[in-house]
């Protein structure tokens, strides 16, 4: 691994399971993870995917693709366009730096109406 | 709904906002004591979590299976049964907010560390500080406030992992009353503002817009009423001078030359020339492509500087010409644009067109 080394990307299809499921292994049972209608009247066309199960997928991410000896170490995730049910988000990622086994590596996930997550994580792949 | 829409706008302006000496007197408060996590770290929680996110990685199995360091702040949620560890400062400061009709809430940053592997059987405990509540700020979703708590989260006693979350407790955006004409153009013409393709909301991005395609309001005061009762009219009206007859725009309540307090106005020819522009790409602001051209709503737009025959400058929109195609030098005359039912601007279209 080196700085520059692209990710293969991830295509996660935004199913209402994935929305609910993600919420529930959360714990996270606000509304507007599982209730449309409760969603609407605060704005939000549908329900969207909380930050937990976000949070979740950009490990797996990162974890899939460094293999089974990778241990994550920091992940810091900002949101921005919503996770809605009949979306697909597209993960990337670059490899910004290379310290010993550790490696630094920016993740950008991209749905249908823009970025819904930009992140840098950090993970051990001990050789 | 009018508390939270007058507050916005004041906080859009930097104007002081009562609610906010309050709130950020919280900064560095607790929030949580000693929480207790509601369930010790187990297989069956990694197992739903791991079958919801599609995460076969081989160290969240087996016996010697370890959590997956993202699921470190479910191990701290207070679930369907909620929260019974969260402190007084908590609860004021969410009173604070509910009460002020920031009653809804959503994340929109969360940095973690993992500091050693959370492992079946372990205890959680946490301590939450409040790190910060920033000033009103506007966003696609609605005007609120950010909060910003850290969270230390131990297993037996031993801190494990930092956890940092960011949310905004907020007032939803008022929807619009029926589908106005720039929602025509959207994809999705009944989904309301937070899906159009125009206003791609970025929850983490604050724009001084409380209404998505809704251009700001002007600040009209007693120094510059005579301007918007001029245009009102479809009238542009530049001040003179009582007593050096020196023109002067935007309007003031003095002279800049001499200093005389005395004025009058004259009214613009509606001729003038760019003397200058700029190209906005970036934020996107729909509001401000909507109403000229529906089909780029969002995409770039010029901003032109205007000199008047009169000899004053202008700050304005150029329309009847494409953005990349707006030059100095390129005579426009005064229109006047409704941008709205409420709002009705001067704007400058080029001339030679039609």
């Amino acid at each position: 691994m080196k700085a520059g080394d692209e990710l293969p990307p991830l295509t996660i299809p935004i199913t209402r399971t994935l929305i609910v499921a993600g919420a529930v292994a959360s714990r996270d049972y606000q509304d507007v993870h599982h209730d449309a209608e409760l969603a609407r009247e605060k704005g939000s066309p549908d329900i969207f995917m909380n930050i937990l199960t976000t949070n979740g997928l950009v490990g797996r991410y990162i974890t899939d693709h460094f293999g089974p000896r990778a241990v994550l170490r920091r992940v810091a995730i900002r949101l921005g366009a919503p996770n809605h049910p009949g979306d697909t988000m597209v993960l990337t990622g670059t490899v910004t730096g290379v310290d010993g086994d550790t490696a630094h590596v920016r993740v950008v996930g991209a749905n249908g109406i823009g970025h819904h997550v930009t992140g840098t994580v950090t993970v051990e792949v001990p050789r | 709904m009018t508390l939270t829409e007058r507050d916005g706008a004041a906080g859009a302006r930097g104007a002081p906002d009562g609610l906010y000496g309050l709130l950020a007197g919280f900064a560095g408060r607790a929030a949580a004591t000693a929480g207790l996590g509601k369930d010790p770290v187990n297989l069956p929680m990694i197992r739903h979590w791991c079958e919801a996110m599609g995460d076969a990685h081989p160290a969240y199995r087996g016996p010697d299976a370890v959590a997956p360091p993202t699921m470190l702040q479910a191990w701290t949620m207070g679930g369907l049964s909620g929260h019974t560890d969260r402190s007084s400062a908590h609860e004021e400061l969410f009173a604070l907010l509910d009460g002020a009709g920031y009653t809804s809430v959503v994340a929109t940053d969360c940095e973690q560390e993992y500091l050693r592997p959370l492992r079946p059987g372990d205890e959680i405990t946490f301590d939450t500080v409040i790190e910060s509540v920033s000033e009103l700020k506007t966003t696609k979703l609605g005007t609120g406030h950010f909060v910003t708590t850290r969270t230390d989260v131990r297993a037996g006693g031993e801190l494990a992992g930092t956890h940092r979350f960011r949310i905004l407790k907020y007032a939803p955006a008022a929807r619009r009353p029926k589908p106005a004409a720039p929602e025509t153009a959207d994809t999705k013409p009944a989904a309301p503002a937070v899906t159009t393709k125009s206003a791609a909301p970025n929850i983490a991005d604050t724009k001084p817009a409380a209404r998505p395609v809704r251009r700001p309001r002007p600040v009209i005061n007693r120094d510059n009423a005579g301007f918007w009762e001029g245009v009102a009219a479809h009238r542009l009206l530049v001040q003179r001078c009582g007593d050096c007859a020196t023109l002067r725009f935007p309007w003031l309540p003095g002279c800049a030359d001499c200093g005389s307090r005395e004025w009058d106005t004259v009214e613009a020819s509606g001729a003038g020339t760019v003397f200058s522009y700029v190209v906005m790409h970036h934020p996107s602001f729909p509001a401000f492509t909507a109403s000229d051209d529906p089909a780029a709503a969002g995409g770039p737009y010029a901003v032109g500087l205007i000199e008047l025959a009169e000899g004053v400058r202008m700050i304005s929109n150029v329309v009847g010409v494409p953005y990349d195609e707006v030059r100095i030098g390129m005579p426009v005359r005064l229109e006047f644009l409704r941008a709205d039912e409420e709002l009705e601007l001067p704007v400058f279209r080029a001339e030679g067109e039609d």
